[in-house]
């Protein structure tokens, strides 16, 4: 079986990437594959970094309250490239009640402060929507 | 050795074996090691000789060299800490609302949070401003922003801090044309701006141009105001997002006074005046939980920056070498698990501040893990200053922890470790090159990930995260920024383009395209174009276009 294979993005223009970077080394940890974007990543580089690396999820993690803004062009771009298979996840300051909008938008399950490593790797090995044996 | 401090190891050894030693084979203690927040090992006990012996040199008097218990001699007695809550969102008539009433609950200073559009040098309608016009701060794209934002606040009786990193001399000309519109003279004007460009590649990610020239944009601030702006502080180096970012309290000092080395080698070079500009130089640190440590760090912090302006740098004013410093209440502390628990934490650090003898203090709402925060949690924040001011005491006498066996060995031992860490980024070349190399940020990175782990192994207990927790309702009344104010701030941007007069905005902008282009100090150029009504996506384009942009070097 290959390992799964992860992008974590910073979208948006803030500079808070301390949980980014955390999860990102926890994944790596668990055995993953990952490739971290960096900050300032517009919708559109994601997407692009996320097709051209074949990855089996997206990881957003967004502080600056954009959030509603952008996490759902990425989900819309990557729909719009004919990509329906990877698992999108939000994480970051984000309100609970801006949550369900965001999962009708794609955006599959949101993880806010206090979040543990575990959580997030446990939930992406049981909800890849991709075949790790094909 | 002394015969007292013989006699003394003699009978702490004695303690250890007899007494101790009874009651922990049948009481074992609750750990095999304790630890300080920044995961130090902490000692059962300590006894004097262990940081206090050289009590003249290293300790000494509050005021004077190397002020390690105060840039003050009488401190707290003599005047308060400057209460400054930082504050800023949505447009700028909103922004403003918020600063009057702060003022009129006590608030001593004001402290200006820019959206990030602002901060990056984009005005509101660039495509890379959608979606965070207005979110974590208040939204400036031209003189008539800053107009709006300190409509009815005297400038000449309060002071500004305003947190501005890249496009620092842009916004500091704003405030100094705003400035003359009152008919207030820039010789009057007291404040800060932030002006650090380092920590920004290091942690917090809002910069705009290569290392080179920012120096240049720094080392021109600290010359032109100098002369024309003498009461402000042209750079407040922080550490604050340093810690944020995950460093412990030791890499916080050690990192920060490391840029604060750069900064004054780049100002030498420039050919200014260590005296002149030194006095200006202002820090920036964070607060966390671990009291007796976060007051040590102030202590350590404060005699190291006393004895590198004074060995390193043959710094004469005494003002040069005193470290003045803003402090904040950790962020990364908080929980949005039982957030009214983060009253108590914000308590705590408070207290470590003015134990660590800060010069102004913010201090973090309740709610901040969740949202920005409302105007009851802000009060309640800023109440918790008054409290500790005015009730607690800890005010009455200076540096009142100084001779705590612990806080003394305490601070030796930051000052050692942080000295290491300076040492350590001398031999990479200075904190520039050691920032190009990833150092600084993968120290910081490993420190997170550390930190991150004692939580999870539950080693690290948070109150309501890792233990204690409850089943909670989702948190009401937060505050939310109206996507609306992107659309009425993008809007109120074109109608005062299509007002102003488009020939002296396209010369201001030639002429400082030549002043960028040359060697001139770029401040009296960047004032003229901001005067014209030129837009601060205007001019920090002509800047991208001659200096180019930073690229961040990704580690993990």
């Amino acid at each position: 079986m290959r390992p799964i294979r992860v992008l974590v993005a910073k979208p948006g223009l803030d500079g808070h990437d301390r949980g980014a970077k955390v999860i990102a080394r926890a994944l790596r940890d668990a055995g993953m594959e990952v490739i971290y974007t960096g900050l300032r990543q517009t919708p559109e580089q994601i997407v692009r970094a996320a097709v051209d690396e074949d990855v089996d999820v997206v990881a957003m993690s967004i502080l600056s309250g954009a959030h509603n803004h952008l996490l759902p062009q990425v989900a819309k771009g990557l729909k719009a490239e004919g990509v329906k298979d990877v698992l999108i996840l939000g994480g970051g300051v984000i309100p609970d009640t801006d949550i369900p909008n965001l999962k009708t938008q794609g955006i599959e399950a949101v993880f806010t402060p206090g979040t543990t490593m575990e959580t997030v790797v446990s939930y992406i090995r049981s909800n890849l929507k991709r075949d790790l044996r094909e | 050795m002394e015969n007292w401090k013989k006699h003394l190891q003699t009978e702490r050894k004695r303690w250890e074996e007899t007494i101790v030693k009874k009651v922990t084979d049948r009481f074992p203690e609750r750990k095999e090691t304790f630890v300080t927040g920044s995961r130090e090992p902490v000692e059962r006990l300590y006894t004097p000789g262990e940081g206090d012996d050289q009590y003249l040199d290293e300790i000494g008097f509050p005021g004077q060299y190397p002020f390690t218990r105060g840039v003050q001699p009488t401190m707290y007695r003599g005047r308060l800490w400057t209460m400054r809550m930082y504050a800023g969102f949505a447009t700028a008539e909103e922004s403003n609302a918020r600063y009057k009433y702060l003022v009129s609950q006590g608030s001593s200073g004001l402290s200006v949070a820019f959206d990030l559009p602002t901060q990056i040098g984009y005005d509101s309608d660039h495509a890379l401003a959608a979606g965070e016009v207005g979110k974590v701060g208040v939204a400036i794209d031209s003189l008539a922003d800053m107009e709006r934002l300190f409509d009815g606040i005297p400038l000449d009786r309060v002071s500004t801090s305003m947190t501005i990193n890249a496009p620092a001399a842009v916004l500091l000309a704003m405030y100094i044309a705003v400035a003359e519109k009152q008919g207030v003279s820039a010789g009057q004007l007291r404040g800060t701006i932030q002006n650090d460009i380092l920590k920004e590649y290091i942690a917090r990610g809002t910069y705009i141009y290569p290392t080179q020239p920012s120096m240049r944009l720094i080392t021109d601030i600290f010359a032109y105001c100098s002369k024309e702006v003498p009461k402000w502080n042209t750079i407040s180096i922080s550490g604050y997002h340093i810690r944020e970012a995950g460093a412990t309290a030791a890499q916080e000092v050690g990192f920060t006074l490391a840029d604060g080395i750069a900064y004054v080698e780049a100002a030498l070079q420039a050919g200014l005046d260590i005296d002149e500009f030194g006095p200006r130089l202002s820090f920036f640190f964070n607060a966390h939980n671990d009291l007796l440590e976060e007051v040590s760090k102030y202590r350590a912090a404060r005699r190291m920056w006393a004895k590198i302006m004074k060995e390193r740098f043959k710094a004469e004013n005494p003002k040069s070498m005193m470290m003045k410093f803003h402090t904040q209440t950790g962020g990364s502390t908080l929980t949005a698990q039982q957030p009214d628990n983060n009253i108590v934490r914000v308590t705590i650090q408070t207290l470590a501040a003015i134990f660590g003898g800060t010069q102004s203090l913010h201090t973090n709402s309740r709610d901040e893990a969740l949202a920005l925060p409302t105007e009851a949690s802000v009060r309640i924040a800023l109440r918790t200053q008054q409290i500790v001011a005015h009730e607690s005491g800890v005010t009455q006498t200076v540096d009142p922890l100084a001779g705590s066996y612990y806080i003394e060995s305490k601070t030796n031992q930051i000052e050692e470790e942080a000295f290491a860490l300076i040492e350590k980024i001398d031999e990479l070349g200075g904190a520039p090159r050691a920032i190009d190399l990833g150092f600084i940020q993968q120290a910081i990175s490993d420190a997170a990930y550390a930190a991150q782990k004692d939580i999870e192994s539950g080693e690290q207990i948070v109150v309501g995260v890792n233990q204690y927790q409850i089943e909670e309702e989702a948190p009401k009344d937060l505050l939310r920024v109206d996507p609306a104010v992107e659309i009425r701030q993008v809007k109120a941007l074109h109608a005062m383009k299509a007002d102003r007069d488009q020939t002296s905005v396209e010369e201001a902008l030639k002429e400082l395209k030549a002043v960028c282009q040359g060697t001139g100090n770029t401040m009296p150029a960047i004032l003229k174009a901001v005067r014209t009504y030129a837009t601060l996506g205007e001019i920090s384009d002509v800047m991208r276009d001659v200096f180019g942009e930073y690229e961040q070097h990704v580690r993990l």
